[in-house]
């Protein structure tokens, strides 16, 4: 540019500042959502949020569903850890209902929640990676992420939007081929999750870009109700599994990590941290996984096998019930927190006896957390504000909802 | 250090709050507490700087819905956290159809704002005081609040989901 063109730019705008658009359909903005930036030169001064962009009225949606069509609603909140959605939606249910869950069924749902948030965390941390500018270690991570999808299609049958398990258990139990496929991911993650990590942990170049970028103190990472591995970033050791055990995690032998300052840098070293716990945890679940059934003993919430709808009154009557949500429900508020991938994703259900919810709302950590992000973005180069974005892991469909 | 229960805080709540806690129950292990809407905020400042309770956390805010219920059809639900003690509670507002105002708590957490904008959002309850009370998931220029009961998803006139065959009935909103 001339430099008689920027003066004349100068001369327009006396306060240097520029106005320019983060989003909507920015490739790092990982999602749909806008954020209008007043830049100084490569300083952010200011940023406005849109979001909203793939809002699909969720919790309206599941006022019109009977309680098992809302699991796959709960699939798309946060998309790349749909099986803690599902299952925290399903516990939910069962808390209403007041069933007890055999202990095999809480050890199976442990395993696949621990490796949903394994899932996470390496998309999260490997995007982190991409934004700093090292795009091997993208791709890396991805045929271990391909393991865990053909561990979710083993005992879900999807890869994605899970819908798996059912209130009450699971709709089938671990097959030959998960356990064959659940131990040879265990023998081998640890080793490519290491060469993963030996990539960016100690990078030199990446430690210099994301030390210092989008730091926020533990104060007012409280004050902004953060959880999840955000807070634990700040310093703060709040983990759901631990402050109110569901599932049985309190069986389990793992370490909360926590950072200190609060940035990129420790987000990153913290999620790192619990892929390592998570893996110990799925170890010991699967080493002490007890015998029993697959599923509770709930006749009027768990579909019969269909061989029996075909050829016995009583069941092709509770298949009827169950579909036709015709199913007596207790009248009262529940509710249950599970620590999903982004922190404490909670499930407030108002049921007033019918066949569907008569509120249910959705604590969505991102949506919670998200409003920080000017805050954590003010007086930083463009360039931080994309690594602060994706290390604070914002999913659009949980954003949304 | 003793871990206070249910009873210790709400035992508390009524000796400060005295005729404007207006109902309490526990249910499903978790303290609600209805309060006077207009001394909401006062609660819920006092239970985050009360040395013993110590509730430094807020989980989430909630509207509801009750068209059935006169003179108080809007509930505004907060669910607060206590960390020092493990425990949850509700602290629940009811409001009346024609004046839906109560007050921002965003000056106590920085993270009420967007769940009063979403509150605000859905059901159209006015948080005094908030800094910036506009429309956050839905469009700018929506004219209805539509998790309001009488906004009905889907074909009214299919018989198959009619609620009527439920339990409920929906003709008189």
């Amino acid at each position: 540019m001339s430099q008689e063109i920027k003066e004349i730019l100068q001369a327009a705008d006396p306060a240097n500042v520029a106005t320019i658009n983060f989003g909507p359909t920015h490739p790092s903005t990982h999602g749909i959502f806008q954020n209008i930036l007043k830049v100084d030169g490569e300083k952010i001064i200011s940023s406005e949020q849109t979001v909203g962009y793939i809002h699909r009225a969720f919790e309206k949606l599941a006022e019109r569903r009977p309680y098992n069509q809302i699991t796959p609603i709960t699939d798309r909140l946060n998309y790349c850890s749909s099986p803690i959605n599902n299952i925290g939606w399903e516990m939910t249910v069962e808390k209403l209902i007041g069933v007890e869950i055999p202990k095999r069924v809480q050890y199976m749902r442990v395993i696949m929640m621990e490796l949903a948030r394994i899932a996470d965390h390496l998309i999260c941390n490997s995007v982190i990676g991409v934004d700093a500018g090292a795009l091997t270690s993208f791709f890396y991570p991805f045929s271990e992420r391909e393991k865990i999808y053909e561990l979710y299609e083993e005992i879900s049958g999807a890869r994605l939007t899970t819908n798996m398990g059912r209130i009450g258990g699971f709709e089938r139990d671990f097959t030959p081929v998960f356990h064959q496929k659940l131990q040879s991911f265990l023998k081998t993650f640890p080793k490519a999750f290491e060469e993963f990590d030996s990539m960016l942990a100690r990078n030199r170049i990446f430690m210099d870009r994301t030390k210092g970028a989008g730091p926020i103190s533990a104060e007012r990472a409280l004050s902004y109700s953060f959880s999840g591995p955000n807070l634990r970033a700040a310093g703060v050791d709040y983990d759901v599994r631990v402050m109110s055990p569901y599932s049985s995690y309190e069986d389990f032998d793992f370490t909360i990590p926590v950072g200190v300052n609060g940035d990129t840098y420790d987000r990153f070293m913290v999620r790192q941290e619990e892929i390592r716990q998570s893996i110990r945890i799925i170890e010991q679940a699967y080493k002490n996984l007890p015998e029993g059934d697959y599923k509770a003993d709930l006749p009027d919430f768990y579909l019969p096998p269909k061989e029996d709808v075909y050829n016995n009154m009583e069941a092709l009557i509770y298949h009827f019930k169950i579909v036709m949500g015709e199913t007596e429900l207790p009248v009262g508020e529940v509710y249950h927190a599970v620590e999903g991938g982004n922190g404490e994703l909670g499930f407030y259900l108002i049921s007033d006896g019918g066949r569907t919810p008569y509120r249910l709302q959705f604590r969505r950590p991102c949506f919670i957390y998200y409003q920080a992000y000017p805050e954590m973005i003010k007086g930083l180069p463009i360039s931080d504000a994309v690594l602060t974005l994706s290390s604070i892991n914002v999913i659009a469909g949980e954003l949304d909802a | 250090m003793e871990k206070l229960n249910n009873q210790d805080f709400l035992s508390a709540v009524q000796a400060a709050f005295g005729a404007d806690v207006l109902a309490h129950e526990e249910a499903f292990g978790m303290l609600n507490i209805e309060l006077s809407p207009t001394r909401i905020h006062e609660a819920i400042q006092w239970l985050q700087q009360h040395q013993d309770l110590s509730v430094n956390y807020l989980t989430n805010i909630a509207g509801v819905h009750y068209p059935e219920a006169v003179g108080r059809e809007f509930a505004v639900v907060y669910q607060l956290h206590s960390w020092k003690h493990n425990l949850r509670l509700r602290i629940k507002g009811h409001l009346p159809k024609d004046k839906l105002h109560i007050a921002t708590i965003t000056d106590l957490f920085a993270g009420a704002n967007w769940m009063e904008r979403e509150t605000y959002d859905f059901f159209g309850i006015i948080f005094d005081g908030h800094p910036d009370l506009r429309r956050i998931l839905n469009m700018d220029d929506m004219d209805y609040f539509p998790m309001r009961k009488e906004y009905v998803l889907e074909d009214a006139t299919r018989e198959d989901k009619d609620d009527r065959f439920f339990g409920r009935n929906n003709n008189e909103l």
